[in-house]
């Protein structure tokens, strides 16, 4: 992802592959790093909340979850649309490698958002429009995942999984503003997840280094990820036999 | 006319074939051969528009052709493995359809010529569903005669022929190639072709 | 005059019309000669509805606040239901390579054959769609608002089922597979179809959820037969 410079030295397989491998330790320590700093703000420095206590510390798992589950679908569509139109397919692998841990942080920011509505408004699932809409990402992702393994080419895959990521994410603003639409009509004002507690400006950083960790982590994950699907798919090129062996 | 250059296609991660190269100019018909699952269908596919290479370029006229390009649409007519049938329609209603889609007109007195032309008149009412393979077959390639076109791509049309089906689609394209027209045909069987215009490929 | 100068005489320039025409004339006369399926998968509609006061009980005021919302999940269902025979049939027999290859625009084609099948498997649910709302006790401005729904959206149910219809071609996993990739995109127009009845309901006018819904449908008519253009060229390749 942070290759964007080096796009068209770095587009083929081969070339990405030895870069992607000595990028890895890089972010995952940084990650690692800034997930400790990230913690020990939100679970140490940051104060008790007046009206929520101590559950609230939940939201620097939750919120940075959820903000990556976004993310990583706007980026996985962008690979997507890059493969579609130059018919390349390290783009496509990319695609490939995000979507598994697209579907994880999603599945995170849903478990954790429900974890913090039990003991802060009673209720595990409240059907409120942010949760519902990150239930739908899920199956957003998983349709995309599911639509892979079930086209038995490989090109054939990127170019149809491509095409739904693409529709998807064209979709993703429409349904979001129908189930906000939705939750308005039905509930009112009267639960909603999205009243966490006044920022305090400690709790704010704590999150935004929370979120970097996540992203670094995502990019170290995805980088391993994609040099294994490369080798999967570039089975018999001649440099990998040279390379790995 | 129509040029081919290293020519590569992967289907399901196997290398179906690599560096095909051949040129036809107008006159010649190119018979491809090779065993099952030697990728016969895939190339006439790339020729014909509707597969991709994954490498080399296809060139028609000198200009390079893309899959789908509106261009290599109006001038190819591609006859596949599938005969393109449907079953809920009669073989007259079929060849109408299909000769309608492909922007030829087709009254009834056209597509009869082409069903006798094939021996299919006293087939022509009756539904795709109940004939035989032969016949479906011949009603596939009745449209030779109803959509013309520069460039034919026919994947085993002599499949399911008796003799005199063989004959005609012999006929047929004698008479294609010689007002300058061009084939490229993937087949089993040999079909006999006019004096020098034959070229033929073997896909390992 | 060779094959390569009679060639301009043949190709019809642009023809998005009737391209479009060829598709649906065709189709519908297909459809004629299938009405046995399409009468199965209108009994489909009826049985989904059926079940659920079975489900739930028959209290009336329950019924009647689930009404829109089961009417319309069940015409999700059936328009899923219906989704394969758009391009099933003609995938299999090799008709859609010659759609493909044809001289006319893929997306003029496909909208016609999109517009054929919302005619044969869409269109009946809109119009038995008050009958059964009866059942649930819905009133007569209720019946309008929820058949205007259904009207305004079966048609982009269909257009967005065929990019799924599409996509999934020569794909593993039938019918289920079909349902992830197309429920998702079907939630607005749920939300927006039962959501009008329910505004109407409580005193609200159902104008801004039908003008949204007549909207999706416009969005639907430019992009989704792009879209399944290029998933069926995906799907042939």
């Amino acid at each position: 992802m942070n290759s964007s410079i080096h796009w068209f030295r770095f587009a083929s397989p081969a070339s990405f592959y030895p870069l992607a491998g000595r990028l890895v330790p890089w972010f995952a320590i940084a990650a690692a790093i800034l997930a400790a700093i990230g913690l020990w703000v939100g679970l140490v420095v940051a104060p008790t909340d007046a009206q929520q206590g101590d559950a609230y510390r939940i939201i620097f798992i939750h919120v940075p979850a959820a903000w990556m589950s976004m993310f990583i679908y706007v980026v996985m569509a962008f690979w997507c649309a890059i493969s579609l139109g130059f018919n390349a397919r390290l783009a496509a692998m990319l695609a490939q490698a995000l979507a598994p841990t697209g579907a994880l942080f999603t599945a995170i920011a849903l478990w954790t958002g429900a974890l913090w509505g039990k003991p802060t408004w009673g209720t595990y699932w409240a059907w409120d429009a942010r949760m519902t809409s990150e239930l739908i990402l899920l199956f957003l992702y998983f349709g995309y995942i599911a639509l892979r393994n079930a086209i038995d080419d490989p090109r054939r895959a990127d170019r149809a999984s491509s095409v739904l990521a693409l529709v998807g994410a064209v979709n993703v603003p429409i349904i979001y503003f129908s189930v906000k639409w939705w939750n308005t009509l039905h509930q009112g004002a009267s639960v909603s997840l999205s009243a966490a507690p006044k920022m305090a400006a400690i709790m704010l950083t704590g999150m935004l280094v929370m979120t970097f960790a996540a992203w670094f982590y995502a990019i170290a994950v995805v980088l391993v990820r994609t040099r294994s699907i490369i080798l999967d798919r570039e089975r018999g090129a001649a440099w990998i036999s040279e390379t790995v062996g | 006319m129509l040029r081919a250059e290293r020519l590569a296609a992967q289907r399901g991660g196997v290398t179906l074939f690599a560096n095909v190269e051949f040129a036809l100019g107008p006159g010649e018909a190119l018979l491809v051969t090779g065993a099952n699952g030697s990728g016969k269908t895939t190339l006439l596919k790339i020729v014909a528009g509707l597969a991709q290479p994954d490498a080399g370029t296809l060139d028609w006229r000198g200009a390079a052709v893309a899959p789908f390009a509106a261009e290599a649409r109006a001038t190819t007519l591609y006859i596949g493995h599938a005969t393109a049938l449907k079953d809920e329609l009669t073989a007259e209603e079929n060849l109408i359809s299909l000769a309608r889609l492909h922007g030829a007109a087709a009254d009834a007195a056209t597509v009869n010529d082409a069903l006798r032309a094939w021996t299919l008149e006293p087939q022509r009412a009756l539904p795709a569903r109940v004939l035989s393979q032969g016949q479906r077959r011949r009603i596939g390639l009745a449209r030779l005669r109803l959509v013309r076109r520069p460039l034919w791509v026919l994947d085993e049309p002599a499949t399911a022929l008796d003799a005199a089906g063989v004959a005609t689609l012999q006929a047929l394209l004698a008479e294609h190639l010689a007002q300058g027209g061009i084939a490229v045909i993937a087949t089993h069987q040999d079909l006999a072709l006019p004096a020098g215009s034959r070229r033929t490929l073997q896909l390992r | 005059m060779t094959p390569f100068d009679a060639v301009v005489a043949d190709a019809p320039p642009g023809g998005v019309w009737q391209g479009a025409a060829w598709a649906l004339a065709r189709d519908l006369k297909l459809a004629l000669r299938s009405r046995p399926e399409l009468g199965v998968l209108l009994l489909f509609y009826v049985i989904v509805v059926t079940l659920f006061p079975l489900g739930v009980g028959a209290e009336p005021a329950l019924l009647h606040a689930l009404g829109p919302g089961v009417l319309w999940v069940a015409a999700l269902l059936a328009s899923l239901l219906s989704l394969p025979r758009l391009f099933a049939s003609d995938f299999a027999d090799g008709t859609l390579e010659q759609i493909a290859l044809s001289p006319y625009p893929l997306p003029a084609l496909i909208s016609g054959k999109i517009a054929a099948h919302w005619a044969s498997t869409g269109l009946p649910l809109v119009v038995i769609s008050p009958l059964l709302g009866l059942q649930f006790g819905l009133a007569g401005d209720e019946l309008v608002v929820l058949a205007l729904g259904l009207l305004l959206g079966t048609p982009t149910l269909s257009m967005l089922g065929a990019i799924g219809a599409a996509l999934t071609l020569g794909a593993r996993g039938g019918g289920g597979l079909l349902a992830l990739l197309i429920l998702p995109l079907y939630v607005p127009i749920l939300i927006f179809g039962a959501g009008a009845v329910d505004a109407m309901r409580g005193g609200l006018a159902a104008s801004p959820q039908l003008s949204l819904l007549g909207a999706a449908l416009i969005a639907a008519a430019v992009g989704a037969p792009l879209a399944t253009s290029a998933a069926v060229r995906i799907a042939l390749d």
